[in-house]
């Protein structure tokens, strides 16, 4: 029973890290059709420019609490700004090129980001400075921390924030539209190009911030980190139903606590015979099963014969 | 009597059996020029071939039949794992090629119509995240695999695996043929080339059968390939089947090539490279996924040994880590080709127009 409570706690801090990187996908999904394979790494240049600017306020000086605030908010303008010119450059003049096509230029452009922060970060490991001092909590045997208890909430608001902003504006009701049917939304006066542009950017916004968590969290980052926890994300969003909001911030929670429960418990569920390590392939177990069953997600609607 | 090769290439309009002709020589010819700049040039053209071989296998299952696959690289790797298994010290298996290669074709076989059958139901995007799930626990099974019962070794992978054998005559040394020393990977140039020549002849007799006129129809719309009577799950299972199976031979002969192999080697980075071939070549086009192949396999290579220098050229001495400036290159050079031209780089006839119907009908 301890393991399971505290694995479940681990799962839904991990989950929630991983429902605001799938929202980026999802959104962008749900608008234009493209997996966005570059979202990872803007995940990841998120918490190496929070390493960064944390460290330069660190040499000035300024108080921890202060220089985290700062920190996250520089990670979200660069995050914004990288995906709306990544926006601009790379994926508008290919509307309305074939399917394939966007999906190279979003895995060359991956490859790039890559190696652009591995030049400028350098390929050693970087660790992340604590931003708030560490206070352990148990509750029935669970142990969890201040940190963990923060990243939880912080996540539940900006998703409730981005619900709010999606359901009850006008910039919310064209996204709404466009993801309905672009080209009707377009005949109904909706600047498609914005709408676009403001995925991309709200997108970003919210994986600087996973990128921050994941950063505060785990206190070191890498400039490989974005890709895998991309991958989980954009796995994530599937399980979910891509394109649906809701789907995407409850696959990712999902995601997260079956991954935390299977690594608890595999190795008493086969005997011994495979151990934690196996942890990566739960995600994509479940989902297959998931998908053999509902082949548009667990939330997804159900596309027409002719997709 | 003429010759009936001879026969054939007259028959042929005259610039095809020339390009023919001055196309197979150069191709023969390759190795030797490619050897004056080093054995390791040689490699390169090797793993080029084999890269083809791949990129045909995979337009199979995208080009031909329109499935969206991220994962093929696991079909290497359970070709390339059979080969080292069954022929290496691991186990203390010394089978001859003759056997091993049907067995890791049937088994690559075997995991594409297990891959296939849970996924008929599938669409696009849906299609591609399973297939890359699939790629990644294959490659994660590989890697721990090793505890308790070992399998694969793990991480370290398998050393030592025996070459290609045919009798007395090893692939991997050298040997004096009309005075001329010939080296290992010369001779897997030469065996790469007629599998691969043989490869392209089965590739462009399936995309004019009736199997590759349904996989086209079911690529253009499933629903109504189905409706003209079209087994459209067997149609499926077939294209999954025959990718994995060239898949499956590629992976035996690169475990056999290189003496090694270890999970690394099949990481999903491979499978998007292998597609990236495909889509930037012209996907469907198998004169055009050849040319991806070889250029996407050779570009990185080449500025290898293009970065160092030029950078000294440029400022006088090395300013950027040569690895990521060669990737950063390559992830530019994938960016441009499909701006300019998102059809691929040599496009099929028939898919050029369509498109550009498609284009102005949408306009």
């Amino acid at each position: 029973m301890e393991t399971f409570l505290q694995q479940l706690i681990n799962g839904i801090v991990q989950g929630s890290m991983y429902a605001l990187v799938a929202l980026g996908y999802t959104m962008v999904y749900g608008i234009m059709g493209l997996i966005n394979f570059a979202h990872g790494e803007v995940v990841m240049i998120g918490t190496m420019v929070a390493i960064t600017v944390l460290g330069l306020l660190a040499a000035l000086g300024v108080p921890m609490g202060l220089a985290a605030v700062l920190a996250l908010l520089a990670a979200m303008l660069a995050c914004m700004g990288l995906g709306w010119s990544l926006e601009r450059i790379a994926y508008r003049p290919l509307r309305n090129a074939p399917r394939l096509t966007p999906l190279i230029t979003a895995i060359g452009m991956s490859i790039i980001l890559q190696n652009l922060a591995m030049m400028i970060w350098s390929r050693n490991y970087l660790s992340f400075p604590p931003i708030i001092e560490k206070v352990s909590y148990e509750v029935a045997g669970a142990h969890f921390s201040n940190v963990q208890v923060l990243i939880v909430v912080l996540a539940a608001l900006s998703m409730a924030g981005l619900l709010l902003l999606i359901y009850r504006t006008r910039l919310g009701m064209a996204m709404r539209a466009t993801s309905q049917n672009l080209p009707v939304a377009r005949l109904m006066g909706v600047n498609v190009n914005r709408v676009i542009a403001a995925a991309f950017i709200i997108g970003s916004a919210m994986g600087a911030l996973a990128g921050f968590m994941v950063g505060a969290y785990y206190e070191i980052a890498h400039y490989q980190m974005g890709f895998m926890l991309g991958l989980k994300a954009f796995t994530a969003a599937v399980l979910g139903g891509i394109g649906n909001l809701g789907g995407a911030m409850l696959g990712g929670l999902l995601l997260g606590i079956i991954e935390a429960l299977g690594a608890g418990y595999i190795g008493d569920l086969t005997g011994g015979f495979l151990g934690s390590h196996y942890q990566d392939i739960f995600a994509f177990v479940v989902l297959i099963g998931v998908l053999m069953f509902r082949p548009s997600g667990l939330f997804g609607e159900k596309t027409g014969e002719r997709a | 009597m003429r010759h009936p090769v001879l026969h054939w290439l007259l028959r042929l309009p005259r610039h095809t059996a020339f390009l023919a002709v001055t196309g197979g020589a150069i191709l023969l010819a390759l190795p030797f020029v490619a050897m004056l700049g080093g054995q390791a040039w040689v490699r390169i053209l090797d793993l080029a071939i084999l890269y083809v071989f791949l990129a045909l296998g995979l337009n199979i299952v995208v080009g031909f039949a329109g499935l969206l696959d991220l994962g093929y690289i696991a079909f290497y790797a359970v070709g390339a794992y059979t080969w080292a298994l069954l022929a290496s010290p691991h186990f203390g298996l010394h089978l001859p090629f003759w056997v091993i290669l049907p067995i890791g074709a049937l088994l690559a076989c075997l995991f594409g119509v297990l891959l296939g059958a849970p996924t008929l139901r599938l669409r696009g995007d849906y299609l591609a995240i399973v297939t890359l799930g699939f790629g990644e626990i294959i490659r994660i099974f590989l890697n721990n695999l090793n505890a308790p019962v070992n399998i694969t070794n793990g991480p370290q992978g398998i050393t030592l695996i025996d070459p290609v054998k045919l009798g007395a005559f090893s692939f991997s040394s050298r040997t004096e043929i009309f005075g001329y020393t010939l080296t290992g990977p010369q001779k897997y140039y030469f065996l790469l080339l007629a599998l691969c020549v043989l490869v392209v002849i089965i590739n462009y007799r399936l995309q004019h059968s009736r199997i590759g006129r349904a996989w086209q129809a079911i690529r253009e719309d499933e629903v109504a390939a189905k409706a003209v009577g079209i087994n459209t799950r067997n149609m499926k299972l077939l294209a999954f089947a025959m990718g994995a199976s060239f898949g499956g031979i590629a992976g035996g002969i690169y475990a056999a090539m290189q003496g090694f192999v270890s999970p690394e080697s099949f990481s999903l980075i491979e499978s998007i490279m292998v597609l990236a071939m495909v889509v930037l070549g012209g996907m469907g086009h198998i004169p055009g996924v050849i040319l991806g192949a070889v250029l996407l396999a050779i570009l990185p290579e080449a500025l290898r040994f293009g970065v160092v220098p030029m950078q000294q050229a440029l400022f006088g001495k090395v300013l950027v880590d040569p690895e990521s400036l060669r990737m950063l290159i390559f992830g530019l050079a994938l960016v441009l080709v499909m701006r300019f031209r998102p059809q691929g780089l040599w496009p099929s006839p028939e898919r050029k127009r369509e498109l550009l119907a498609g284009r102005e009908g949408r306009a």
